[in-house]
């Protein structure tokens, strides 16, 4: 299993690598002088000057790269311009509110997903079942970002049991997690449904019914505990989506968020801020996808075999 | 009726679902073509007399906050949101296609680099990927294609290289090879009219997320830029009005939910139609 780990950590130091190239060479793509991008509009031809100097924006761009990369890994992002303050101080404020609200969809969406796509299969056919597909074609076609407005019209605008806005206590957490949820939910739900009822076509289920075991065990003990696997499997590979969920709906609900940050950022090319956002949002998507992995290698001894 | 039948369309038209989507998907394309002739007003004509007025015969789905006519702006909207749609679509698929088609026919070295560019993108949401773009080429109608293009590439090189490498082993291609055929005449007689069907249908599909991921760059503020109207960017001046204009949110949400479930009926039918959807599972 440590095997395992460090193989796929090596796997993804090339990702790593590649990802941050990019996300470096933004500020020389865009049109114009990197050095405008990079400080506060007005400055002076010395402040400019001073700048070009101590990130080195005179040397070659694979001096100026490594340059970046040593700082930026230290947590070294710059000073924002628009803010001017350090990005990385940014960062440390908005993380927390972002793995909330992406943790607690996620847990909702696991939750949620396998209870009703095992109730689905269970119930197949039922109004149950229909009930069910219906969520999933909701959650599979619903822009997220409308069902959260339409979430803050009803709940909040209407009823008024949750704000609006912000993120003064955890009730502002509720609208925002099920925004993000109802897809992961979806996905799940559908994932689950169709590997149990796949599960339960199969011999070793033909013969617990033979030897007489209740169906309520035979479905909880053995079909669901087998259609895990493909959950698993899904969920590692959408551990991104919810990186990409939180990123729209933190600006839906104007949450404080790597999100919001990001968004705020690019509309006032504030690029330091824009770059500390991209690479911290890549890092938790690829982060993600490395738990995902173990959580499968440590259920499925076939995939760590596959590896060595 | 019998030549319908026998086109793959007409088994598609047949099923209630595929009928009905097509109709409305035929309906979302002429309003669009047409916009001009259909909408009751001008996109960009304001009346500050009457802002955020409620839905009334003069104004079937209300107006905004500049006191402009909603239905005619999300007709003028379908404008936009359809052809971005589209246009990110049609490059991501045709530059995935000749990727993907590349890299699984002749493998080797530049097999492993695209697969490994394409891994790389796999686990990114397109959101993400179209944002770090949006973020090079600035906002606007052609950055905003091109990030979306971009953001789905990866896909279409995927599934394109799937269906190669199974089509590659084929009696049929092996015959052509051995009776003397070139690689071009492999790839364009052999391999490409084989892996058509279901990477259309596969960029059918994911023009219903494009379309969403053009409303949502939008509604970020860094899509298609005033007063042009888009889906997203109006839900995303709506938002400062969900007080006292909720419509002015609802029409083009629904607007969104109404394409997208037409685009995804309409490639479930056609799936199922042409049969093809072993060939799809991998993807």
């Amino acid at each position: 299993m440590f095997g395992f780990l460090v193989k796929r950590l090596l796997l993804l130091l090339p990702v790593f690598l590649a990802v941050s190239v990019v996300i470096f060479l933004i500020v020389h793509l865009v049109p114009g002088d990197p050095v405008d991008h990079l400080i506060q509009i007005g400055s002076t031809p010395e402040q400019k000057a001073a700048l070009i100097a101590k990130i080195g924006l005179d040397k070659p761009l694979l001096v100026q790269y490594g340059a970046w990369f040593m700082k930026v890994v230290t947590g070294d992002f710059g000073d924002a311009i628009v803010l001017r303050r350090p990005v990385a101080d940014l960062i440390a404020e908005n993380l927390p509110h972002s793995l909330w609200l992406g943790g607690l969809a996620f847990v909702f969406s696991t939750i949620v997903g396998v209870a009703t796509g095992a109730l689905a299969a269970v119930y197949k056919d039922s109004w149950i079942d229909r009930g069910v597909m219906i969520l999933i074609l909701l959650g599979s076609t619903v822009p997220s970002f409308w069902l959260g407005l339409l979430l803050i019209l009803v709940f909040a605008v209407h009823l008024g049991w949750f704000p609006v806005s912000g993120a003064r206590n955890w009730t502002a957490l509720v609208l925002p997690v099920m925004t993000i949820g109802l897809q992961g939910v979806a996905l799940v739900s559908r994932v689950t449904r169709a590997a149990m009822l796949d599960i339960a076509r199969k011999d070793f289920v033909l013969l617990l019914h033979a030897k007489g075991v209740s169906r309520r065990e035979i479905q909880l003990r053995h079909v669901l505990r087998h259609a895990l696997l493909p959950v698993v499997t899904i969920l590692s590979l959408r551990v991104g989506w919810i990186v990409g969920g939180a990123v729209t709906i933190e600006f839906v609900f104007a949450r404080p968020g790597l999100g919001s940050l990001l968004i705020t950022a690019l509309n006032q090319r504030d690029y330091p801020v824009v770059q500390g956002c991209l690479l911290m949002l890549a890092m938790a998507v690829m982060l993600g996808t490395l738990l995902g992995d173990m959580v499968q290698a440590a259920m499925d001894p076939r995939i760590r075999e596959n590896m060595q | 009726m019998k030549v319908l039948q026998a086109l793959p369309g007409g088994s598609v038209l047949g099923t209630w679902r595929g009928g009905l989507a097509f109709l409305v998907l035929l309906v979302i394309a002429l309003a669009a073509v047409f916009a001009p002739w259909i909408a009751p007003y001008p996109y960009d004509i304001q009346n500050l007399a009457a802002t955020n007025k409620g839905p009334t015969l003069a104004h079937w789905l209300g107006t905004d906050e500049f006191g402009r006519d909603v239905l005619s702006r999300i007709i003028y909207g379908a404008r936009t949101s359809l052809s971005v749609a589209l246009a990110a679509i049609g490059v991501s698929l045709t530059a995935g296609m000749c990727l993907g088609a590349a890299a699984g026919y002749f493998g080797g070295a530049f097999d492993r680099a695209v697969t490994a560019v394409v891994d790389l993108t796999w686990s990114f949401p397109e959101v993400l990927i179209a944002l770090i773009f949006i973020a090079i080429l600035g906002p606007g109608l052609t950055s905003t294609i091109i990030a979306i293009s971009i953001a789905y590439l990866a896909q279409f090189a995927r599934l394109t290289r799937a269906q190669v490498m199974t089509i590659k082993s084929e009696t049929y291609v092996e015959a052509a090879t051995s009776l003397g055929a070139g690689h071009t005449h492999i790839m364009v007689s052999h391999l490409l009219p084989n892996t058509l069907t279901p990477v259309i249908v596969a960029g059918m599909l994911a023009t219903g997320d494009a379309i969403i991921l053009e409303a949502t760059l939008g509604f970020f503020g860094l899509g298609v830029q005033p007063p042009s109207p888009s889906w997203g960017a109006m839900m995303s001046s709506g938002t400062a009005q969900i007080f006292i204009a909720p419509w002015t949110i609802l029409g083009p949400g629904l607007a969104i939910c109404i394409a997208v479930i037409a685009i995804n009926l309409f490639g479930d039918s056609l799936i199922d139609a042409m049969d093809i959807r072993n060939r799809l599972r991998d993807y």
